[in-house]
């Protein structure tokens, strides 16, 4: 597949030891493969964006400063349903909270300092952090982490202005339909998070919630009444902590991918742990 | 001009809740109950952007061609078909569905 090319780039550029030691990291070719397939996905959200109503700078300011995938997409698909600004905002923000518990995480696992926390803290998005929280090794962890995270970041951007300049040229976009593409996406998002009995449950809740709340709230208000009954559903409920966190494309797809990446999600919860220790299964 | 205002400060949001992680102290990863709420609400709003986007009209419930897109996507993903196959099958399927006269 499209994997091989830059496989063979990453390995010719830097010679030397460096060079063996990076073609041979599995944290590396993880990173590589997941930011193509996410990456990819940004064509998506750049022709819907642009039929959503925002101009190309918009849509390029959303990738390249907010870079959340989930987040992008819910900015764009309020002001697609006739939401305020100010609607769009609240929806992306309520959604960019996972990115806080994931940053908790990788200060716990990486221990970045100075500079590279506040790059580090940019790259910290759903695949950059089960790229890393599947790797055992304190090393492959950083390299997993940053391969998705700058592979990512410039692919998703790439992309997002490929998708933007092509959806631009569509005319009416009902026509195409691309407001299906949107639900599908929104649909997309979540299967992935739908793990066991309750998070489909808060799922079915918040569908229900948002349903009620369409004809009584101004548009992109009943989201936030999802959000609320989300928020009180997790409060009060005890299950998987890490529940909802899922990536939305799952880099260790493969069989004992998901073992690897939960006793990896429980080493982060263990703060005062080395990463040494804490990676230990 | 009032979105881009919003669409910053969103941004700028974003950005603060990543940083956020990096310097809260550590023992804050030691109670779950904010780890739960971030899941929980990652999947409530997602459900709700999907219904919203499927069912509403401004204001009004409608059932139209976005049904089909979402009935569609639904199979591809059963089927573990990846993101933009799951789009473009979204896509098209309200696209014939329109070409065929229902809205």
């Amino acid at each position: 597949m499209g994997l091989e090319p830059a496989q063979a780039a990453l390995a010719r550029v830097p010679a030397g030891p460096q060079a063996v030691k990076l073609r041979a990291s599995p944290a590396v070719k993880v990173g590589i493969s997941i930011s193509i397939a996410t990456g990819l996905y940004g064509i998506s959200f750049g022709a819907l964006s642009v039929t959503s109503g925002l101009n190309l700078w918009q849509t390029m300011a959303l990738s390249l400063l907010l870079f959340s995938g989930g987040s992008q997409f819910a900015f764009i698909g309020v002001v697609a349903g006739g939401g305020s600004g100010i609607a769009a905002m609240s929806a992306a923000t309520l959604l960019g909270m996972r990115n806080g518990i994931y940053g908790m995480q990788l200060n716990a696992l990486l221990r970045p300092t100075g500079w590279r926390k506040y790059v580090g803290a940019q790259l910290t998005i759903d695949e950059s952090t089960a790229t890393s929280t599947g790797q055992a090794d304190p090393a492959e962890q950083r390299r997993g982490f940053w391969t998705a995270g700058i592979g990512i970041y410039v692919l998703w951007n790439i992309f997002t202005l490929i998708g933007a300049l092509a959806g631009s040229g569509l005319g009416d976009p009902r026509q195409w339909g691309l407001d299906g593409a949107a639900v599908a996406a929104f649909l997309a998002l979540l299967w992935p998070r739908l793990k066991g009995r309750e998070p489909v449950a808060i799922a079915v809740a918040c569908a229900v919630a948002t349903v009620i709340a369409v004809p009584f709230v101004p548009p992109g208000v009943p989201i936030l009444v999802a959000a609320v009954v989300a928020a009180l559903a997790g409060w009060l409920s005890h299950g998987r902590r890490d529940e909802g966190l899922e990536p939305d494309i799952e880099p260790y797809a493969h069989p004992g991918g998901c073992h690897a990446r939960g006793n990896a999600a429980d080493a982060g919860s263990q703060p005062g742990d080395t990463p040494d220790q804490a990676a230990a299964p | 001009m009032s979105l881009w205002i919003w669409l910053l400060i969103a941004c700028v949001l974003a950005y603060a809740w990543k940083l956020v992680g990096y310097f809260v102290p550590a023992k804050f990863l030691e109670d779950p109950r904010a780890s739960r709420i971030a899941g929980t609400m990652t999947i409530g709003l997602l459900a709700s952007l999907t219904v919203v986007n499927a069912v509403a009209s401004g204001q009004a419930l409608a059932a139209d061609a976005r049904l089909g897109a979402l009935a569609a996507a639904a199979v591809a993903l059963a089927f573990r078909a990846p993101f933009l196959v799951v789009v473009i099958a979204g896509a098209g399927t309200a696209a014939l569905l329109r070409l065929m006269g229902w809205n």
